[in-house]
């Protein structure tokens, strides 16, 4: 049967195969050829050889937009792990309701970045929000949220005298707000994997344990989390990858990255240069930048894991 | 600590931050039935409600606006059915008027308002236009490609194989622009092929479908040849009948997919006709946006039926994202 069909399995992968290269290979090849032009939108540009790359190092608004990005995602990675771990062991010890819990949890997973992020804009509006309302419950002065530019850590440490500025005074309270909605909107997806995880967990260890009297924190420390670790990574790596791309957040609770660039992240300014001001060969330097970034932390992480894991 | 004191705390937690996680859709949703006038107020915040005035003379009630209370006597202006003025500044015992207060008062008129305030009803045709041809593509391209890379030997398996997954590793913001630039040179720009045909191939649910073809028993095939089963026919009629669980978990993904996706339709349609309902409802988002209750009445029509969807089948959803999370 192998021998019969030699022309055959190329049959088969061809319908796949040319879409890969025709709407995936061929795109990225000419990123990389686009971004050596001086590209806008009709016919073909000019070659400027580097020219896109010096002017991205000397581009304020781009280290600016790669500085937000990275607050975005040493914030949100974190949070994420560790909350939805914490969800996922709570869920896993429990039997009633799991089911409902889970469902909750991952309602915003599956509904569309467009519309919550339209809610979260409205629950986080200085007046009529949400937010505000709640945070006053607990005696909190309202906060002017994504119209805020002033860092978060800025903010906060001006009441004891020290003045944070710049990138170390944290990502606005503006974007701030947007971390807070990612963090909500991803969570579901990796409680799910963790509860996945946290069920190939051998009984046999937590029962060892209970024998010789180990606390639940301790077994938690001890034997969950090394033993949830390629979970871990797994999860790391997805939501950094993920988290580097968010764009739809800013587009829609924002007024083009404002107030003042301080939520204006890598991939909208890439949608921005591309298809506002219409400078494509621009657009791509800097998407490609972004995927060298993301390949070279995806590298890193995988070898992080080889030596860490169990 | 006893084990009825942790498991109270475990629930709590859970039942806390479970609210958290469900508090933006209950607001949503209430604020969507709510009339601007009252939210604008933040009287109520999850309960709709609606307060006016009544004049009532003893023989009929009649809706009012209510100018100024002095004393004895209060100025009204005196509405009709839709609200209107029909009749202004007029002086009447102040032990007439009445506050009705109605808890809970649903709008529903908003969500009628938000759908024909832009044409909801051509963006969803659109949506659903695009995401069942994906689908279709999805299911054609997916299962004849696995086959050749589970059960067939050809020069270059391999290399295909890690092409095709080093492809799944580049995120779309990365080619976003020159796709652009090459739909713009084949004049595909503004059209549905633009939307459905660079998607109509996924190279994760080809990799769901290759692990599962590689799960299937060696005798099954070797029954089938003998049979006289073409290879074609192996795929339509053995492997295919099979999978039905893959097929509905790559189903799930491709719809979820296709009706939620942004940044592409966004980029690639210009004509208002051609824009699907996340593109739409970002236009809306940006045209009333003092509406509050009108954009959340949209944004709610727009997310229920993927909530359907996953209400319907969430057992399954729940497992196969978990499945395919581990599969990497």
């Amino acid at each position: 049967m192998k021998a019969k069909w030699k022309i055959s399995p190329y049959l088969y992968i061809f319908p796949a195969l040319f879409l890969l290269m025709a709407f995936r290979l061929i795109p990225i090849v000419m990123s990389f050829i686009i971004s050596f032009f001086d590209w806008s939108i009709k016919g073909t540009g000019k070659f400027i050889g580097l020219m896109n790359y010096a002017t991205m190092l000397k581009d304020e608004v781009f280290w600016r937009s790669m500085g937000n990005t990275i607050w975005l995602v040493i914030i949100v990675v974190p949070a994420s792990i560790i909350l939805s771990l914490l969800f996922a062991v709570l869920l896993n010890n429990i039997k009633a309701l799991k089911g409902l819990f889970r469902t909750v949890y991952f309602m915003p997973y599956v509904t569309s970045l467009v519309a919550v992020s339209i809610v979260w804009k409205l629950m986080f509006n200085e007046q009529t929000g949400l937010i505000n309302t709640l945070i006053g419950y607990i005696g909190i002065s309202p906060q002017k949220w994504l119209s805020e530019s002033r860092g978060i850590f800025e903010m906060l440490f001006s009441g004891l005298g020290i003045n944070l500025h710049g990138w170390i005074g944290g990502p606005s309270q503006a974007l701030f707000a947007i971390i807070i909605m990612t963090v909500w909107k991803g969570l579901g997806y990796n409680t799910i994997i963790y509860l996945a995880g946290l069920q190939n967990i051998s009984k046999v260890y937590y029962e060892a344990a209970d024998i010789d009297g180990a606390s639940k924190i301790k077994q938690f420390f001890k034997i969950t989390l090394p033993l949830v670790s390629p979970t871990t990574f797994y999860v790391l790596i997805m939501t950094t990858i993920v988290t580097f791309q968010t764009f739809s957040q800013v587009y829609l609770m924002t007024d083009k990255g404002g107030p003042l660039n301080t939520t204006k992240l890598i991939v909208y300014y890439i949608y921005e240069k591309g298809f506002d001001t219409l400078e494509m060969g621009y657009a791509s330097a800097v998407a490609l930048a972004l995927f060298i970034i993301i390949l070279a932390l995806t590298i890193y992480q995988k070898r992080l894991e080889k030596h860490v894991n169990y | 600590m006893g084990e009825k004191l942790r498991m109270t705390i475990i629930y709590a937690v859970l039942i806390i931050c479970g609210l958290a996680m469900i508090i933006p859709f209950l607001w949503m949703l209430s604020t969507s039935l709510m009339t601007q006038s009252e939210f604008n107020k933040q009287e109520s915040i999850f309960i709709p409600r609606v307060t006016y005035y009544i004049w009532d003379n003893g023989t009929q009630e009649q809706r009012i606006l209510l100018v100024q209370e002095k004393g004895e006597n209060s100025i009204i202006h005196i509405l009709n059915e839709e609200d209107k003025i029909i009749e202004e500044y007029k002086e009447v015992p102040s032990s007439q008027v009445k506050k009705i207060t109605k808890v809970p008062y649903f709008h529903w008129q908003n969500y009628v308002k938000a759908f024909n305030k832009v044409p909801f009803a051509i963006y969803f045709k659109n949506t659903i236009l695009v995401s069942l041809f994906t689908l279709l593509g999805v299911l054609i391209t997916s299962p004849l490609a696995a086959y050749a890379f589970a059960r067939m030997e050809f020069f270059g398996r391999d290399f295909f194989f890690y092409l095709f997954l080093s492809m799944m590793m580049v995120p779309e913001p990365i080619y976003l622009v020159s796709s652009y630039v090459l739909l713009d040179k084949i004049s595909w720009l503004d059209t549905y092929q633009a939307l459905i045909v660079p998607w109509c191939v996924n190279i994760f649910t080809i990799f769901l479908f290759r692990q599962h073809f590689k799960s299937l028993p060696q005798e099954l095939f070797d029954a089938a040849a003998i049979d006289g089963c073409s290879t074609f026919g192996m795929l339509w009629r053995i492997m295919l009948p099979l999978s039905k669980s893959v097929i509905a978990t790559a189903s799930i993904f491709s719809l979820i997919g296709s009706w939620n996706s942004f940044m592409w339709p966004l980029v690639m349609t210009n004509r208002p006709e051609l824009r699907v309902l996340q593109v739409g409802l970002s236009y809306f988002n940006q045209e009333a946006s003092t509406q509050t209750t009108l954009l959340m009445a949209a944004s709610t029509f727009s997310i229920v039926p993927i909530l359907i969807l996953f209400f319907m089948a969430q057992k399954q959803i729940i497992a196969s994202y978990a499945k395919a999370g581990l599969k990497d």
